[in-house]
């Protein structure tokens, strides 16, 4: 798709392997919502998280990109172990989160949002102004990058249609020099051609290096997208397969547990 | 179905513009009907009349954005004024007085802030009880008498002036170029505006929102610590009068100015529009000989139908 894609494409070795997340075990006081699950990112690639509702996926989310704590167990990023209090230090390591909810704030423009709490200002102490033309500059380069029907970047996040907010918010969160980006189910609220589009803006963030922590319930996008999937039933992460090596059939059979890992 | 769209385009535009072209209407109805309305004079006491509503207005503009509202800001108006009196009384002079007045009117701005960003309590509810605070606190200082103030100062800032413009509108007109600054063209507007829009994506984003609350406040109140200075300037004495009038008229010259009450959407311009337009309409009735009886009357059915009229406005 573009020139870098070739250049990042991955080899398989294990050195490749971005984030590892081992053992991870959480519990709601009674509820044990993770009991030890492991899994591996490559760099990349684009990593699929599957599973049946209250199988553990989104409290692993949560604990990846610092809403929780882990009770135990070790997550290694890029080769160092590391923990998160909280979502902004996640972010400080490189891991941003496209929540379900985008976190967009629609009456204000695409750039506004795009730059929402991390500012471009020049000028020094109390005359500190907003560096806009930089600022809007710099997010219509990026979203550009990414996205082929990019709106304008004084529009208002109001008029966009649904796939261009998720555009803004995945550019947004890809935009920081990040290293993983994690999708809730971003095409959940999506018609069929907005999805498509989605899907070419996530094809484009993984050809330009950065691994991409997909959370989706549809098992067709699971297969157009995804490099390697993950499993997850009752809190353990059951089995992990190459996505050309699967099909969706094998996978619902994973998740309900009609077929062993 | 062409002529509901383009129905819906001439309300949108009516609605964008409420405050200027109601101005506008004003002076042209008000100038037919009376030969004093459009004369220099009347213009300039017009002008100084509004100074203190514009920045009442100007201050309400940055909590209404953030999608709160302030009902303590006449009555910390009164506060500041009655302070102001004291402190002059007690022989500290003009600028120590406006000191003064700052400092106790932006100290009950900190206790709205405080009780609305980290007490939690609803903003309607926080302000309805300082309102209450800091108009029996103005009455308790002053023993209910008001406080005659013969400060030099004072006497240059009601009668100085450039041209028409008189030294109390001109301030105002500062004050609103700088608030027009903060908001639009500094981080800290951004995030006035990005917490009225949207509170949660704002936590998620990393704003700091219960700081940029209690800086909505304390703008507010240190806007009505000045207005309060121009009231003793124009009044010659700190009364620990209820100023309720103030009160309305600054929420509704915000409303007639386009900046919707869920908040989110800031303007500057707007609400001074709308506080000229307030001036102007009281102004006018009472050139006509209108008994004064109406003009609250006048006010109220104004605000309803720019509140009606904001409805339409583009999304």
């Amino acid at each position: 798709m573009t020139d870098t894609a070739a250049a990042a494409t991955p080899t398989k070795a294990s050195s490749d392997i971005i984030l590892s997340a081992t053992e991870i075990t959480k519990s709601f006081g009674g509820v044990h919502a993770l009991k030890g699950a492991s899994i591996q990112m490559r760099r990349g690639e684009i990593t699929a998280l599957i599973g049946d509702n209250g199988a553990g996926k989104s409290t692993l989310v949560r604990c990846l990109s610092g809403v929780h704590r882990p009770d135990s167990g070790t997550i290694r990023l890029d080769g160092e172990d590391v923990t998160f209090e909280t979502p902004n230090l996640a972010r400080k390591h490189g891991i941003e989160t496209v929540h379900q909810n985008l976190a967009l704030v629609e009456e204000l423009t695409v750039w506004q949002n795009f730059f929402l709490g991390r500012e471009i200002t020049r000028g020094f102490g109390p005359f500190r102004t907003l560096d806009r033309k930089q600022m809007k500059a710099t997010a219509s380069t990026q979203l550009g990058n990414l996205a082929v029907n990019a709106p304008p970047v004084s529009n208002r996040v109001r008029r966009l249609s649904g796939g261009q907010r998720q555009a803004v918010a995945i550019a947004r969160a890809a935009g920081y020099g990040s290293k993983i980006v994690i999708m809730d189910e971003p095409t959940a609220a999506l018609g069929v051609q907005e999805t498509a589009r989605v899907e070419k803006v996530i094809n484009t963030l993984r050809d330009s290096g950065v691994a991409v922590l997909l959370i989706s319930h549809n098992f067709e996008q699971v297969m157009r997208l995804s490099n390697h999937v993950w499993v997850m039933r009752g809190g353990l992460a059951v089995a992990e397969r190459r996505t050309t090596e699967t099909s969706g059939d094998e996978l619902v059979a994973l998740i309900t547990g009609a077929k062993a890992a | 179905m062409s002529t509901v769209v383009d129905n819906a385009r001439q309300l949108s535009f009516w609605a964008e513009h409420a405050a200027p072209i109601g101005l506008v209407v004003l002076v042209i109805v008000f100038s037919i009907l009376s030969p004093t309305f459009l004369t220099l004079g009347n213009i300039r006491a017009m002008l100084v009349a509004a100074a203190i509503l514009v920045v009442l207005a100007i201050a309400q503009a940055f909590v209404i954005t953030t999608g709160g509202i302030d009902l303590s800001i006449a009555a910390t108006m009164t506060f500041g004024a009655i302070c102001f009196g004291l402190a002059w009384q007690a022989g500290l002079g003009f600028w120590l007085a406006a000191l003064v007045a700052l400092v106790a009117a932006g100290a009950i701005g900190l206790i709205n802030g405080l009780l609305i960003a980290k007490g939690k309590v609803t903003d309607f509810i926080a302000t309805l009880g300082t309102l209450g605070v800091a108009t029996g606190l103005s009455l308790i200082v002053s023993d209910g008498k008001p406080i005659t103030v013969n400060s030099t100062e004072l006497l240059t800032l009601t009668t100085g002036s450039i041209g028409i413009f008189g030294f109390p509108i001109i301030l105002a007109a500062i004050i609103g170029v700088l608030a027009w600054w903060v908001m639009f063209r500094t981080r800290f507007g951004l995030h006035v505006q990005a917490v009225g829009g949207n509170e949660e994506s704002s936590v998620a984003n990393g704003i700091a929102v219960a700081k940029v609350r209690i800086a909505v406040y304390l703008i507010s109140a240190g806007l009505a610590g000045v207005a309060a200075i121009l009231l003793v300037a124009r009044v010659g004495a700190a009364e620990p009068a209820i100023n309720t009038g103030f009160l309305l008229n600054s929420i509704a010259a915000v409303v007639l100015g386009g900046v919707s009450l869920t908040g989110g959407r800031a303007r500057i311009g707007g609400p001074i529009i709308g506080a000229l337009l307030l001036t102007a309409l009281a102004n006018g009735l009472t050139l006509l000989g209108v008994s004064q009886f109406y003009q609250p009357l006048a006010v109220g059915l104004v605000v309803v139908l720019a509140a009606l009229l904001t409805r339409y406005q583009k999304k």
